[in-house]
């Protein structure tokens, strides 16, 4: 087991390290001068500038130095916030975005859960279509066309009230998230709603389960126990990967909701060609979603030994 | 800094659905607070490397330098209580009330100290050539002369004595700028790397001080108590409690009483109508033109296929139909008509006959063009940006040509850094530009256009402009500046080097509580340091 860790986490050192070449590869043939701006600067100013930030010296060597300053844990200095460090963008903004995610991956999570298991049990009926219905229109409204609405929304609700019920935007108390995480985790709620139903109907048919049922227990026992059990183990799978492109994905329901999120920095850094931002963040998200992949294997590996085996006897 | 769950929100939440919570309606009762929102965090907010828009208005509320403008866009005195400007050199006497927030006077080597570190190279400030004026600046920023060669030195505490490179008639203007503002010798070299990267980062000197600054969510300016005018300032705080770009979400923010001021775009124009909220139209004081690209072999290198062109241009018709927004006004010439002359307007005191569209005139230019061309005419190439706006006029100039003269035009649209590559490197026969002013002076204008200043895109060359150009920078006699200046803009007309389209124009909202808000063609915008919130008001 500890074999097999060390074995994923230095795997996972190597994609990180591919990751952060092919981003500098990718962000230096991008056409384009991150240092153009929209009134040209003079040679001697141009020059400074190349200087202060390592422009001036082969890109070889900018790459040299730029992944050994990375191998300490320094993403070095923002372009265009020049007194700003690229770790401490990370350090005060991933937090927000981090928040927002677990909350939006709560609500998916529990919302999933909850009426996969309920159109599963009303299969065919009436609720269990209109159901249906709205998880496809779930995962195909874009978050961010969701989010407009519901703070268009939100704005009739706060002017029939004559009070504030719920911030049109903003960040810092609990109200203010509650609609940027619902924007955020719909598409994903309506994702495991469908993983969920399909699962337990899967289930349903199972020996154990009509075996139980033969023994005379009682449905909400056979429910508990032996379906949602055995049903949920899909979508704890996926939880890892979804919190991490929740996490990362949410740029756009921050602008909307005026979140100070991570998400946004990175937008406007690829726009402005900011690339020690660029190159900070793009790495911390590589090694965040990776690291998210391998703590779910390892957590399913624990949970379920015949994965474990058979990617012990695999490798 | 991770956001606060309080315990209690929860609860809050799910008993009093209807509670309007937050600490900022709770602040104590009578402070008068104005709330706005930002497009984005100031990026910087260091003065001698500040350039953008949003750190200068946060420099200007916090801040003040020799002298600022006034109400009607007039250079007033600052930290200068009075001066004398000459030829060669100026002197600035500083007045004794002027302390920075700490406590300390501000005084003339606060200057001398701020504008040497603007042009060292080491701190490599993209606005350094606004020094340039200064004796040595442009040498030092090169590398050839060390900082403390810079022609500025402290006379005594309140007496600041600055040597020229050349006559400059426009210092007083530039004084007002972000890059010439004060900083403190000790408080900068404490922080090294770091001055103004947060709110006790920066000393100021201004109306207000930055008291607290939440990373892309909020700031909060108090009013200082130590500014040297403070009765004039009746705000006790500013607070931006909301930082996004999405211009529908801060129009959603404005509507529900969140914030008192916000401007708006094109898309929110018909909203604010709908909901019957008073608009205020001001000018931005930007120029917007086509800029030809001159270099040998483009076709937009003749002169008969550009009249061409601008004879079937209607700047008028334009700006009504497809900017639509108030405020804006047709171009017509290159400086705007903001700007002042020695008295008045300079486009008062040096009028030019308008080009009217002629159609006739325009097809004979063009077989005049065809025939120097070599017979055909190529596909003309637009180059121009992202963006509804953009797309808009490049359509509308699409038809205009296509229509009028039978000219094909190719559109390219590209992102902001990629459409000033391909600016750079002449990839365009015209490109959609435009320029907004660094200083209330013609010559922010004037010279753009001079053979060897590198915005000159389309490297249009013009030998009796350059020296009209040298003309007004050698004197800092208005009357002899002006003229220089007004007959380098009718040779730039006349050959048509540039196309003007319109004049910027925006619109705003204001609460109706609030007074006194002054727009700004430079420097600070909006200018809030004077705004008055009614008594009785929420």
């Amino acid at each position: 087991m500890i074999a097999y860790t060390l074995k994923r986490l230095l795997a996972g050192v190597v994609t990180v390290f591919f990751i952060a070449t092919a981003t500098f590869a990718l962000m230096h043939a991008v056409p384009g001068d991150p240092l153009a701006g929209a009134k040209v600067r003079s040679p001697e100013i141009r020059a400074n500038l190349q200087a202060r930030y390592g422009l001036d010296r082969p890109v070889l060597v900018q790459y040299a130095v730029y992944m050994r300053n990375m191998a300490k844990g320094d993403f070095g200095i923002s372009f265009t916030q020049q007194n700003r460090s690229v770790n401490d963008i990370i350090r005060q903004h991933f937090p927000v975005s981090a928040v927002l995610g677990l909350l939006a991956l709560g609500f998916a999570t529990l919302g999933g859960v909850l009426l996969g298991s309920l159109t599963a049990q009303l299969r065919g009926r009436m609720t269990d279509r209109t159901v249906l219905f709205l998880v496809v229109v779930g995962i195909s409204v874009p978050s961010f066309v969701f989010a407009a609405l519901a703070q268009e929304g939100v704005l009739l609700w706060n002017a029939w009230a004559g009070t504030t019920v719920l911030p049109v935007a903003g960040w810092g108390t609990f109200r203010a998230m509650i609609l940027p995480a619902l924007s955020l985790g719909l598409g994903t709620l309506a994702f495991l709603t469908r993983l969920m139903r399909s699962s337990l109907l899967e289930i349903v048919s199972q020996d154990y389960v009509r075996t139980a049922r033969a023994k005379g227990l009682p449905g909400w026992r056979i429910f508990l126990f032996h379906e949602l059990r055995n049903g949920i183990l899909p979508v704890i799978t996926l939880l890892g990967p979804a919190l991490a492109s929740i996490t990362t994905g949410g740029f756009v329901v921050e602008t909307v909701f005026a979140i100070p999120g991570l998400g946004r920095y990175f937008v406007q850094a690829v726009q402005a060609l900011d690339y020690t931002v660029i190159m900070g963040l793009t790495v911390f998200y590589g090694a965040f979603l990776v690291l998210m992949v391998i703590a779910v294997d390892i957590a399913y590996g624990w949970v379920d030994p015949r994965i474990r085996v058979a990617k012990e006897g695999g490798a | 800094m991770p956001p606060r769950i309080p315990a209690a929100a929860l609860a809050l939440l799910l008993s009093v659905p209807g509670c309007s919570g937050g600490g900022a309606d709770a602040a104590r009762p009578g402070a008068k607070v104005l709330r706005i929102a930002m497009s984005e965090e100031p990026p910087q907010l260091d003065s001698t490397r500040a350039t953008d828009q949003v750190s200068i208005f946060v420099l200007g509320h916090v801040m003040e330098g020799l002298t600022r403008y006034g109400r009607a866009g007039e250079i007033v005195p600052g930290v200068a209580e009075r001066w004398e400007l000459g030829d060669r050199k100026a002197v600035f006497h500083l007045r004794e009330r002027a302390r920075w927030s700490d406590g300390p006077p501000v005084t003339a080597h606060d200057f001398v100290f701020a504008w040497r570190t603007a042009v060292d190279p080491k701190t490599a400030s993209e606005y350094a050539f606004i020094l340039y004026p200064v004796k040595n600046a442009e040498a030092i920023a090169s590398g050839k002369l060390p900082a403390g060669a810079l022609g500025v030195r402290a006379r005594d505490d309140r007496t600041l004595e600055v040597e020229f490179e050349r006559p400059t008639g426009h210092f007083l203007a530039l004084t007002a700028f972000a890059t010439y503002l004060p900083l403190r010798e000790d408080f900068y070299r404490a922080r090294p790397g770091r001055y103004a990267a947060d709110a006790p980062d920066l000393l100021s000197n201004g109306p207000f001080v930055l008291s607290r600054w939440v990373h892309g969510a909020s700031l909060t300016f108090e009013k200082n108590p130590r500014y040297w005018d403070e009765e004039s300032v009746t705000l006790d705080r500013i607070e931006v409690p909301y930082i996004t770009p999405d211009a529908n979400t801060v129009y959603s923010l404005f509507k529900d009483g969140k914030i008192d001021s916000t401007g708006l775009g094109r898309d929110q124009l018909p909203l604010a109508q709908a909901d019957r909220f008073r608009m205020r139209a001001f000018s931005t004081g930007s120029a917007f033109y086509m800029e030809f690209n001159h270099r040998p072999g483009k076709p937009t290198a003749n002169l008969h296929l550009r009249r061409a062109i601008r004879l079937v241009f209607h700047p008028g018709e334009f700006v009504s139909k497809v900017l639509g927004v108030p405020g804006t006004l047709p171009g017509t010439r290159l400086i705007p008509r903001w700007v002042r002359g020695v008295a008045e307007p300079f486009v008062r005191e040096h009028p030019l006959d308008p080009v009217r569209p002629d159609l006739v005139a325009a097809k004979a230019e063009l077989a005049l063009a065809r025939k120097e061309l070599g017979g055909t005419l190529p596909p003309l190439l637009w180059l121009t940006g992202e963006g509804a706006g953009a797309s808009r006029e490049a359509e509308y100039v699409q038809y205009l040509l296509s229509s009028r003269l039978g000219l094909t035009l190719k559109i390219d649209k590209q992102t902001f850094k990629q459409r000033l590559a391909k600016m750079t490197s002449g990839e365009f026969d015209v490109v959609s530009a435009g320029w907004g002013p660094d200083y209330a002076d013609p010559m922010t204008f004037a010279d753009l256009f001079a053979s060897w200043n590198e915005n000159n895109r389309g490297r249009w060359r013009n030998a009796r402009y350059d020296a009209l150009i040298r003309e007004a920078q050698g004197t800092v006699d208005p009357a002899r500046r002006m003229d220089a200046m007004a007959e380098a803009e009718r040779i730039l007309l006349d050959e048509v080097a540039i196309l003007p389209t319109s004049e910027g124009g925006a619109v705003y909202v204001l609460s109706p509580r609030v007074t006194g808000v002054v727009r700004h063609m430079v420097g600070t915008d909006p200018d809030f340091t004077r705004a008055r919130i009614a008594e009785g008001a929420r």
